[in-house]
């Protein structure tokens, strides 16, 4: 049912939904109604296939139980195709109309296919209608054009060619339909059926990703969802790369061209995970020359509760770490510091880069200091190794925590406690926190708890990527600063005072930009650390002070 | 006199003869901003791996300017494209992607010999 409604469109574009529901739906009642019709027609239970699709050429004279309500029936659901068939053609030509700025760019057989399927219904209409003229029957909208047509000429010329051209049109279709985009009708039946069965894309190339490949409809509503395009790169998004791994085609500047920010996969009416299929192609593609690491030695690891794992972009935000630093301090946790002199990198940069096999030799390495330290807990404040941490590590009896939650559970169980502001803040989500990880509320709330977090329109999952994403490793500086402008543009008309996320490579990367200040999360709280609680150390001597005091009798 | 040498340099001399450009010109048909590398160094000062180990993201790039295809192989390896030094270059070059092409180049030199 999904599959020929998708709500999904409606809720984005009411316009779209409407044209891809009354042609798909629309069609599919067409059919199913006219072999009701053709069963009573005929009293009997089967009927050829032809039968009911050609119901009104073989159908004449004859009334039967229903008929008047039948023809209705029939000719109010060609009349929902044509009208969708209208919206469509429009479309094609005045997509700004429909609130799309791009399309998809179609090949030959793609067109074929597309002029058939235009041609179906007039002529479905045409036919019936000199059917009706003929016969002097038919439902309001048949019968209506069949008079037309009966006061141009005789209908009986027309019939034969009309009847031929319809199912022309529709053979044409259905033999153009594996060739073009319309694959998508049996696909995606399939693939709804295996997702909602819980089945997910591997590692490597297999059925399911064949099934996610053809469910593609090219719809083209990923293309203005891409931030690329800002940066004037058109011909990486999603719908490309889907019809590039159909037709064999697929280029590493292509493939590789991606931010895999996720914001296409959000709003795909079929709900194709073209992320995780990109990382797919790219493993794929990569395979051959994985790095072994052979140089890793394992460090010997030191005992504690909280194991902090900053990861390298942290290392390139001195203040990120000295607040956790101090965050630590304050609430007075067993903390090793894993990387602060030297450590593997987290692995997730060599996933995007397709790296599988890489990454898993430095998951190895770090799991096994990990689990060496005996911790419960790993504190990481970077969302790309959040990620990665969460996702491929297997670390039985640690909890992998990000540290805005950290922090957060940190404050409500009172052993932090900060000082309120009236700042307003934006909160820019990072892609691999956000979208990647589907933390949208944790850092809102804690942020909540300092100032005022400002309300967006384009936020949560429809937050822009910064631009400096890990992902892309084909995209120039130049238009690296063209995106984060464009998001850095958005936040400001907000006129915020400061502009806060919680991933280290978007602090960078907003940093080298406007003059908007940017922070981490643990920034905003360090600095907004109690008094009271930074002086608990100093508290703690004044009181041994005063009860020596005390105890000297003074 | 052979104390002094205690550097043991290797010869800087190139052959032009034997001078071996695919994988130069392999990466740089696809990533033109390695052209504006001026070997600063700052990619070797802050990159990860050359923190667990002897790899040096400045001398790949001298390895792959002289054609020294046998050293790359090696070297490129070590990398963890963890992109640190893409996001310290001056010159905004777009490191990880000349350490993948290298990698890529290297790995269709081996298997067809030619690129």
């Amino acid at each position: 049912m999904e599959a020929l409604l998708h709500r999904k469109i409606f809720r984005k574009n009411p316009v779209l939904g409407y044209m891809h529901m009354s042609l798909a739906f629309g069609w599919f009642l067409l059919i199913v109604v006219g072999h009701l019709e053709t069963m009573i027609a005929e009293h009997s239970l089967f009927v050829p296939f032809h039968k009911a699709v050609f119901f009104r050429y073989y159908e004449g004279f004859d009334e039967f139980f229903l008929s008047g309500l039948f023809s209705f029936l029939m000719d109010f659901l060609l009349l929902f195709v044509l009208s969708g068939l209208m919206f469509a053609i429009v479309k094609r030509f005045r997509k700004k109309l429909f609130g799309l700025r791009r399309t998809t760019h179609l090949k030959s057989g793609d067109k074929i296919a597309l002029t058939s399927l235009w041609l179906i219904f007039p002529l479905r209409l045409l036919a019936e209608s000199t059917s009706a003229a003929v016969y002097h029957n038919g439902g309001f909208l048949t019968s209506g054009v069949g008079a037309a047509i009966d006061f141009i000429g005789n209908p009986a010329i027309f019939y034969y060619p009309l009847w031929m051209a319809y199912s022309l049109s529709l053979g044409f279709f259905f033999v153009a339909l594996p060739n073009s985009r319309y694959m998508h009708i049996p696909t995606e039946v399939v693939f709804i059926f295996l997702r909602v069965a819980g089945i997910r894309l591997k590692k490597q190339n297999d059925s399911y990703t064949d099934v996610q490949v053809f469910s593609c409809s090219r719809c083209g509503i990923c293309l203005d969802k891409c931030q690329l395009s800002v940066a004037g790169i058109d011909d990486s998004q999603s719908v490309y790369l889907l019809k590039n791994i159909r037709n064999k085609n697929l280029s590493d500047e292509k493939l590789f061209n991606c931010l895999m920010c996720g914001r296409c996969q959000v709003d795909c009416p079929v709900g194709i995970e073209t992320i995780e299929l990109r990382t797919v192609q790219r493993i794929e593609s990569t395979r051959e020359y994985n790095s072994s690491y052979d140089y890793l030695i394992q460090e010997v690891a030191t005992k504690a509760d909280v194991v902090y794992f900053a990861g390298c972009m942290t290392h390139l935000t001195p203040r990120v770490i000295s607040s956790m630093k101090k965050i630590f301090a304050t609430a007075e946790e067993d903390v090793w510091f894993m990387d602060e002199v030297k450590a593997p990198c987290c692995g997730r940069p060599l996933m995007l880069a397709g790296q599988y096999e890489a990454a898993r030799k430095l998951i190895e390495n770090n799991s096994r200091m990990i689990l060496d330290s005996g911790a419960h807990t790993l504190v990481v404040s970077c969302p790309i190794c959040y990620k990665v941490f969460k996702e491929d590590y297997k670390l039985p009896d640690v909890e992998v925590v990000f540290h805005a939650q950290y922090i957060y559970d940190l404050i409500h169980s009172g052993k932090l406690s900060v000082d309120t502001s009236n700042q307003r803040m934006v909160y820019h989500d990072p892609c691999e926190l956000g979208r990647g990880m589907g933390m949208y509320e944790t850092p809102r709330k804690l942020l909540g708890r300092i100032g005022e977090v400002v309300h967006m329109k384009d936020e949560k999952e429809y937050a822009f990527c910064c631009g400096g994403s890990l992902g892309n490793l084909k995209i120039s500086e130049d238009k690296r600063k063209l995106l984060r402008d464009q998001a850095l543009v958005t936040y400001e008309g907000f006129s915020p005072d400061i502009l806060v996320t919680a991933c280290p490579k978007c602090k960078k990367t907003f940093a080298a930009g406007r003059k908007l200040k940017v922070f981490d999360l643990a920034e905003i709280v360090a600095g907004a650390i109690c008094v009271d609680s930074l002086s608990k150390e100093k508290e703690i001597l004044e009181k041994q002070e005063a009860d020596c005091y005390a105890v000297e009798g003074l | 006199m052979s104390q002094f040498d205690f550097l043991q340099p290797k010869s800087r001399q190139i052959e032009i003869e034997q001078f071996d450009d695919r994988i130069l010109t392999y990466v740089l048909e696809r990533e033109q901003s390695f052209l504006t590398c001026i070997s600063c160094g700052g990619c070797t000062a802050t990159c990860s791996a050359g923190n667990l180990t002897s790899f040096n993201v400045r001398k790949i790039g001298l390895s792959l300017r002289r054609g020294n295809i046998n050293d790359l192989s090696d070297e490129v390896q070590k990398c963890m494209f963890c992109g640190k030094c893409t996001l310290v270059c001056p010159r905004d070059i777009n490191i990880r992607n000349v350490v993948l092409l290298i990698k890529k180049g290297i790995a269709q030199l081996e298997t067809e010999k030619t690129l």
